[in-house]
């Protein structure tokens, strides 16, 4: 019994040249006859990272090298998440024209959108190695453990991002709705404060029962040299189960009238 | 071997912003458009195709005949797999190729070399395939130096000419059209139609949307004159194009 969801993600696997392809020309006519190109979003993330860290390390009296280090990280991340998700609100508005010409598999558009922000998302990654070495930070061995947690995160934006695609395609009041959504949950997440600032209770609601802080974890805490606990990995990996097991199931429905509500 | 066989098909459109109740009160056939309705839940549609069932196969050259919006567009859309169908089956055995509209994906601000891959991928060609036929398409395209420029430094002329040449690569065995493509100027439009014609005979079924009387006698060897989402008649050409510019 073939599944139309799943078939439509294969294909598209399939055809993964063209969503690249695609994905760079994004970026490149974003950026074409300027010098810096997409550097440019790497000077103004470290602007603001300087920034924050700058006023904010002195409001927390937090000391530069543990703070500055995990703002940079948060803010990075944060940085492909927010705009993943915002961009997957208009995954399948955005790409009207090409849907309603030519039959190629849904799930490209979403490949397309996922390939163009870790595109940026590796530009401004430029700014972590330069945040260590300036407040002199080393790098330890456990930091390869954000690997498998950075491709954890990348399934959940995808399950995401699509499921936003198709919801914003049929009710076009949500990605407003998303855009605010997410404004509130970047003050929710331990992204600008430290988790350690916060009195034990509130620690419980804002940390354990938020998935965006165990999916940051789960990068962030290899990198600044401390294991993420098991917990923060087990909410990311149902996290994934779960989301994609709805996706799929809401994709299988609706797939077939994403071009009729364009 | 190509084969298209849909059956009972309706295509219906929701519309979420017209006002449901104004618009129910008038449930009658509009003069141009397809039928406008309501479903069960009460929102307005429009049913753009009502139970077609038909039957192509190979050597089938259909030309659609039509008035705006008699449904030809919505036809070869969901012949392409772009819509699926509200109701009904549609079965399609092959490789369906279509020349709506060959401008789409192109990118001004890329070089006519870059736009080659972008417009080759859209169209399922995969990167050696493109490499393995570029030099036939910027040769086609009489672009010379002008290939490695940005697009928006060409002309109308030389955009289309660009776009024929990729689009034109392609030999599905089904192929969709809406008019024929005529491009450039007279020493190219002669080569653009050889090429053309070549592309029409090489492939299995051809089904072209057209409002020209030339067109569907010279290249068609079936006649579809829809109306309103249905079929009106489905005959030779000649007979169809008698009735219906009569």
């Amino acid at each position: 019994m073939k599944n139309i969801a799943l078939d439509d993600i294969a294909n598209a696997l399939e055809r993964s040249s063209l969503a690249g392809m695609l994905g760079w020309q994004d970026v490149r006519q974003r950026y074409r006859r300027s010098a810096l190109g997409p550097f440019w979003l790497t000077i103004s993330m470290g602007v603001m990272i300087g920034t924050i860290g700058i006023v904010f390390g002195q409001i927390f009296k937090s000391p530069m090298t543990e703070f500055l280090p995990f703002l940079s990280a948060g803010m990075i991340l944060w940085g492909l998440i927010s705009s993943v998700v915002t961009e997957g609100c208009v995954g399948f508005i955005g790409a009207e024209n090409i849907i309603k010409q030519l039959p190629i598999p849904l799930f490209v558009h979403i490949m397309r959108l996922m390939w163009r922000n870790l595109i940026i998302f590796a530009h401004n990654l430029a700014i972590l190695p330069i945040v260590f070495l300036a407040v002199g930070k080393p790098l330890e061995v456990t930091a390869l453990l954000s690997i498998p947690g950075f491709i954890l995160v990348v399934l959940n934006l995808a399950w995401v991002a699509l499921i936003l695609g198709i919801i914003c395609a049929r009710y076009r009041d949500l990605p407003q709705i998303v855009s605010n959504f997410l404004q509130v949950l970047f003050y929710l997440t331990p992204i600008m404060w430290m988790p350690t600032l916060l009195p034990q209770r509130a620690g419980i609601y804002l940390l354990s029962l938020n998935p965006l802080y165990h999916l940051l974890e789960i990068v962030r805490a290899p990198l600044l040299g401390h294991l993420p606990s098991a917990q923060s990995w087990l909410v990311a990996s149902g996290l994934a189960l779960i989301g994609w097991g709805m996706t799929v199931a809401i994709y299988t429905s609706y797939k077939r009238r994403i071009a009729y509500w364009l | 071997m190509a084969l298209i066989h849909i059956e009972n098909v309706c295509v219906d459109f929701p519309i979420y912003n017209a006002n449901g109740r104004s618009l129910k009160k008038r449930l009658f056939q509009v003069a141009t458009g397809g039928q406008l309705g309501a479903d069960s839940q009460g929102r307005v549609i429009v049913r753009a195709l009502e139970n077609l069932t038909l039957t192509l196969q190979d050597g089938d050259r259909v030309g659609l005949l039509g008035h705006n919006g008699a449904g030809k567009s919505t036809l070869l859309r969901l012949l392409s797999g772009v819509y699926a169908p509200t109701s009904g089956t549609v079965d399609i055995k092959g490789e369906i190729g279509s020349l709506i509209d060959i401008s789409l994906g192109i990118d001004p601000e890329a070089t006519g070399r870059e736009n080659i891959y972008i417009r080759g991928g859209l169209l399922g060609m995969s990167k050696p395939e493109i490499r393995e036929h570029i030099d036939e398409i910027i040769e086609f395209s009489e672009l010379g130096d002008f290939i490695d420029m940005p697009l928006r430094t060409y002309s109308s002329g030389m955009h289309l000419r660009l776009a024929f040449a990729v689009s034109t690569i392609v030999r599905p065995e089904i192929l969709l059209m809406d008019e024929w493509l005529s491009v450039g100027d007279e020493a190219f439009r002669h080569k653009a139609e050889a090429r053309m014609s070549n592309m029409v005979q090489s492939t299995n079924i051809l089904i072209i949307a057209t409002h020209s009387r030339e067109l569907v006698l010279h290249t068609c060897n079936r006649a579809i004159w829809l109306e309103h989402g249905k079929i009106i008649m489905d005959a030779d050409p000649e007979s169809v194009v008698n009735s219906y510019f009569h």
